[in-house]
C-alpha cells in the first residue's frame, strides 16, 4: 500500500514523462557553473565563457535553439543520463572511463591541468617528497581527483570539494597548500582576479592519456549518435569559418 | 599485502569495492567514529554546568543559557558549521595566531561546531531531567542538612542522569547521523568516502548503501549500549518482581 | 540595514524554497505515517514486517545519505525503467526527478518513519473504553475511526508531530547539498563570493528561528483545541 502510493505520488509530483522526439530542435546542455573562464557569470548575472559562446554558436549553426541548465559537478553525468538535460558542455574530459557510460563529440579544445599555489610556497616542483604531508584541492570526481588521489593520495592530503569556488576560498584562507585544476581556470580564477598573490608551481600536466584523454569533448548519450554527429559537422565548420577563433581570442587571447 | 588476499579474492571481477575504496569507508569510519566520540564528550563537559545554570532560579544566569540552547536548536548544524567554518577564516590575522593549525584543518571547526550543538540538546535534557526531581528526595537531603552543593552531587545529579538516559541515548544517535554532514567542509567521514566513491564510478546504490549500513551497524550498537545501560543503572525503578 | 550585495531577491526566493520543501514534505511525512501506523497496528504480517522495516531503517541511517542515496541513485533507477521502456516498446518517456522533488520525496520519506511511530503511539494511547463505546452506539468501524480514534489519537500526537515538524524543518537545510537553490545555498554562495560569511548566515539562522518560533504558537492553538474537554492537560 505504501509503496503503491509512493508510485503514484512519483507519477503525480514529478510531471510525468512527456515524449521526447528524436531529431531535436531544441538542445539543453548541462553545465557547472563558475568555472572561469570556461563557464561562468557576468555581475549582471548573464552567463557566459569559452564553452558558453561555442556551445551557442554550434547551435546557431545548426540551426538549433539551446538552453543552459546548471549542475553541479557531481551529478552532472547521473543528470544527462536522466534526461535532466540532453548535452553536457562544461569542460569535461574526454577519457576511457567516462566513455563506458558517455559518447562524446570531437575535442573541441586541449587544456592542461596545473599547480598553483600561493606566492611564495615553499613547494617549488612536484613530486612524492615535495607533496609530502601537503593539503592539495580538487573538485571532486574530475579527473584531477582522480590523477592527485593516485599519484599523491599516499602522501599528502586531498581535499574534495563540489564547486571550484570552495576550493579556491580555501586555497586563499590558507587551508591548502596547493590546488590542481585547468590551467586557463585556475589563471582566470587566481592569477587574474588576485594578482601576485598566487604562482603556478611545476610544470603543466596533460599526460597521462588515462587521465587527460585528447582533450575536452561534448558528452551525450550513447544512444544520440545522430545529435553527436550533427555537432561534429558544426564544430568542423566553425573551425573553418574563424568563428572558433574569434570565440577562442576572446578568451585566451592570441596565441 | 599476502594477508589481504583473501579480500583480494573477494573483491575480484569487482569495479568499485577494491581494497582502495574499502580503505576509504574504514578511514571514514575511524574519523566518524572520532569527530561523534569528542564532539559528545566535550559536549557533555559543557552541557552539566550549563543545565545546572539553567534550572537556577536567577534570571541572570538562566536567560542567557536559555538563549544559547534555543538558538542552537532551532537553527540547522549545516548552518551552524558553515558559520564556524567559513566565519574563523575572515577574522584578520587569524592565520598568524597559535589557533591557525587547528582551525586550518576541517576537523576541528567541525568538532567545534558539533560541540556547540550536542552541547544545547544536552543541556536541554539534563534541565529536564533535574527538573523532574521528586520533591521528597530535595526535602530529605535538606532534613540531613546538606548544603546547595552536596546535594546536587549527592543526590539530584545522579537521580536525573538515570531519568535522562534513553533521551541521551537518542541525542547520541542523533548525532552521528549529524555528523554526516561533515563530508560538505571536505572531511572525508563514512559519509564523506560514500561521495568519493559515487563521484568516481558513478555507482549510486554500491556507494551510499554500503555507507547506509554501516551506519545502521552503529545505531544498533549505540542502541543496545544504551538498553543495557538503562537496564543496569534503572533497575531500581522496574517494578518488583515476584508479584 | 544590512547590504546583502544584491542577493536580497535570491535569498527571499530560496526561502520560499525552504518554506514549500517543508510544508510539502510534512504533508506527505502525514500521509505515509499514518499508513505506517495502520500497517503497524494491522493484522496482517508481511505488512507489519513491511512497515517496521522500514521504520527501523530509515531512523537507523542519516538523512544525508538517505538524501543523496535517493536523489542519485533514485534517478539512475527511473532511468533503467524509462531506457527498457523504450527498449522494449519504443515510447521514449523521461521522467525528471529535480532536485525539488527528489527533496520532497526524501525527506517525506524519511520523516514517515518518525510520523509513523508519533501515530502509533497516539493510537494506542486512546482509551480502549472509547472504542468499545463507539461499537455499542452502533457506529461502524470507519464511523470510529472518524469521531472517535482520530480525533481522540490527534491529542495525543500533537506533541509529537510538532517535535517531528522542528526537526523537519532543519533537515530541508540539507537539500543545499543536492543542488537545490533553498535559503541556506543562496547563503553560502554569497560568504563566498562576497567573503562575509555573517552577513548572509546569520539573518538565514534567523530566519529559522522565525519560522520555528511561529509553528510553535500555531501548534500551541491547535494542541487547545484538540485538547477541548480535556481541561488541565
Amino acid at each position: 500500500m505504501k509503496k503503491l502510493l509512493t508510485v503514484s505520488l512519483l507519477g503525480v509530483a514529478l510531471a510525468a514523462g512527456t515524449a521526447q522526439a528524436r531529431d531535436y530542435d531544441h538542445v539543453r546542455f548541462g553545465v557547472d557553473v563558475p568555472y572561469e573562464p570556461m563557464e561562468y557569470r557576468t555581475p549582471d548575472g548573464e552567463l557566459t565563457g569559452f564553452d558558453i559562446d561555442l556551445g551557442n554558436a554550434l547551435c546557431a549553426e545548426m540551426g538549433i535553439t539551446c538552453e543552459w541548465i546548471e549542475q553541479e559537478w557531481d551529478g552532472i553525468i547521473p543528470g544527462l543520463l536522466a534526461r535532466n538535460y540532453d548535452a553536457i558542455m562544461s569542460s569535461m574530459t574526454i577519457n576511457d572511463e567516462r566513455r563506458q557510460t558517455l559518447l562524446f563529440s570531437d575535442p573541441y579544445i586541449t587544456i592542461p591541468g596545473a599547480w598553483f599555489a600561493p606566492a611564495g610556497s615553499d613547494v617549488e616542483e612536484i613530486n612524492e617528497e615535495t607533496l609530502a604531508g601537503k593539503s592539495i584541492g580538487v573538485q571532486r570526481g574530475t579527473t584531477f581527483d582522480s590523477y592527485v588521489t593516485d599519484n599523491y593520495g599516499r602522501v599528502a592530503n586531498v581535499s574534495r570539494y563540489s564547486t571550484a569556488d570552495d576550493m579556491v576560498l580555501d586555497l586563499q584562507a590558507q587551508r591548502l597548500d596547493l590546488v590542481f585544476l585547468e590551467f586557463i581556470v585556475g589563471q582566470a580564477t587566481l592569477l587574474d582576479n588576485h594578482r601576485g598573490e598566487f604562482e603556478v608551481v611545476g610544470e603543466m600536466v596533460t599526460e597521462p592519456e588515462e587521465y587527460f584523454g585528447e582533450g575536452f569533448g561534448i558528452a551525450f548519450r550513447p544512444r544520440d549518435e545522430a545529435l553527436a554527429q550533427r555537432f561534429n559537422e558544426a564544430l568542423a565548420t566553425l573551425k573553418e569559418d574563424g568563428t572558433y577563433d574569434e570565440i577562442y581570442q576572446r578568451y585566451f587571447g592570441e596565441e | 599485502m599476502t594477508e589481504l588476499t583473501w579480500l583480494n579474492e573477494l573483491l575480484a571481477g569487482n569495479r568499485i569495492f577494491t581494497p582502495q575504496t574499502i580503505g576509504y569507508y574504514w578511514d571514514g569510519l575511524v574519523l566518524t567514529t572520532q569527530l561523534v566520540f569528542l564532539s559528545l564528550v566535550a559536549g557533555l563537559v559543557l552541557a552539566i554546568p550549563l543545565a545546572i545554570g539553567r534550572s537556577s532560579s536567577r534570571r541572570w544566569i538562566s536567560l542567557p543559557i536559555y538563549v544559547y540552547t534555543y538558538v542552537f536548536r532551532g537553527t540547522p548544524l549545516l548552518i551552524q558549521l558553515y558559520i564556524i567554518y567559513y566565519g574563523v577564516v575572515f577574522f584578520d590575522g587569524i592565520q598568524q595566531t597559535f589557533l591557525w593549525p587547528l582551525l586550518r584543518e576541517a576537523f576541528y571547526p567541525a568538532l567545534i561546531a558539533f560541540t556547540l550543538n550536542t552541547a544545547a540538546y544536552s543541556t536541554e535534557i539534563f534541565r529536564g531531567a533535574i527538573k523532574a526531581t521528586p520533591r521528597g528526595e530535595i526535602e530529605a537531603a535538606k532534613a540531613y542538612g546538606m548544603s546547595q552543593g552536596l546535594m546536587m552531587r549527592r543526590i539530584v545529579l545522579p537521580s536525573a542522569f538515570r531519568r535522562a538516559l534513553p533521551a541521551y541515548g537518542n541525542e547520541v544517535i542523533f548525532m552521528l547521523h549529524a555528523s554526516a554532514i561533515a563530508s560538505v567542509v571536505t572531511l572525508m567521514d563514512i559519509t564523506g568516502a560514500a561521495r568519493f566513491v559515487y563521484a568516481r564510478f558513478y555507482a549510486p546504490f554500491e556507494a551510499f548503501l554500503f555507507a547506509a549500513a554501516i551506519y545502521l551497524c552503529l545505531t544498533f550498537a549505540i542502541l543496545y549500549f544504551f538498553r543495557y545501560l538503562e537496564k543496569r543503572l534503572l533497575a531500581h525503578l522496574k517494578p518488583q518482581s515476584g508479584n | 540595514m544590512i547590504d546583502l550585495h544584491g542577493y536580497g531577491p535570491r535569498l527571499l526566493e530560496g526561502a520560499g524554497v525552504t518554506l514549500q520543501l517543508a510544508v510539502l514534505s510534512l504533508i506527505l511525512a502525514l500521509i505515509l505515517g499514518l499508513l505506517t501506523a495502520s500497517a503497524k497496528m494491522s493484522r496482517n504480517w508481511l505488512l507489519h514486517k513491511v512497515a517496521t522495516l522500514y521504520t527501523t531503517v530509515i531512523r537507523g541511517v542519516p538523512d544525508l545519505v538517505l538524501m543523496l542515496l535517493l536523489f542519485f541513485g533514485g534517478q539512475m533507477a527511473l532511468n533503467v525503467a524509462t531506457d527498457a521502456i523504450y527498449d522494449r516498446f519504443g515510447v521514449d518517456w523521461y521522467i525528471n526527478l529535480n532536485a525539488f522533488a527528489a527533496g520532497v520525496l526524501t525527506i517525506g520519506f524519511i520523516f514517515g518513519a518518525y510520523m509513523g511511530e508519533t501515530f502509533r503511539g497516539a493510537f494506542m494511547a486512546v482509551e480502549h473504553g472509547q472504542i468499545e463505546a463507539g461499537k455499542a452506539y452502533g457506529m461502524s468501524p470507519w464511523l470510529v475511526f472518524r469521531r472517535i480514534r482520530f480525533p481522540q489519537m490527534m491529542r495525543h500526537a500533537l506533541p509529537g508531530i510538532s517535535n517531528n515538524w522542528m526537526v523537519l524543518l532543519k533537515t530541508t537545510a540539507l537539500v543545499s547539498v543536492i543542488g537545490l537553490s533553498d535559503m541556506v545555498r543562496v547563503a553560502a554562495e554569497a560568504s563566498r563570493a562576497t567573503h562575509e560569511p555573517f552577513t548572509f548566515l546569520i539573518p538565514v539562522a534567523a530566519a529559522y528561528l522565525l519560522i520555528a518560533s511561529v509553528s510553535e504558537w500555531m501548534f500551541a492553538r491547535l494542541q487547545k483545541r484538540y485538547n477541548v474537554g480535556f481541561g488541565g492537560h
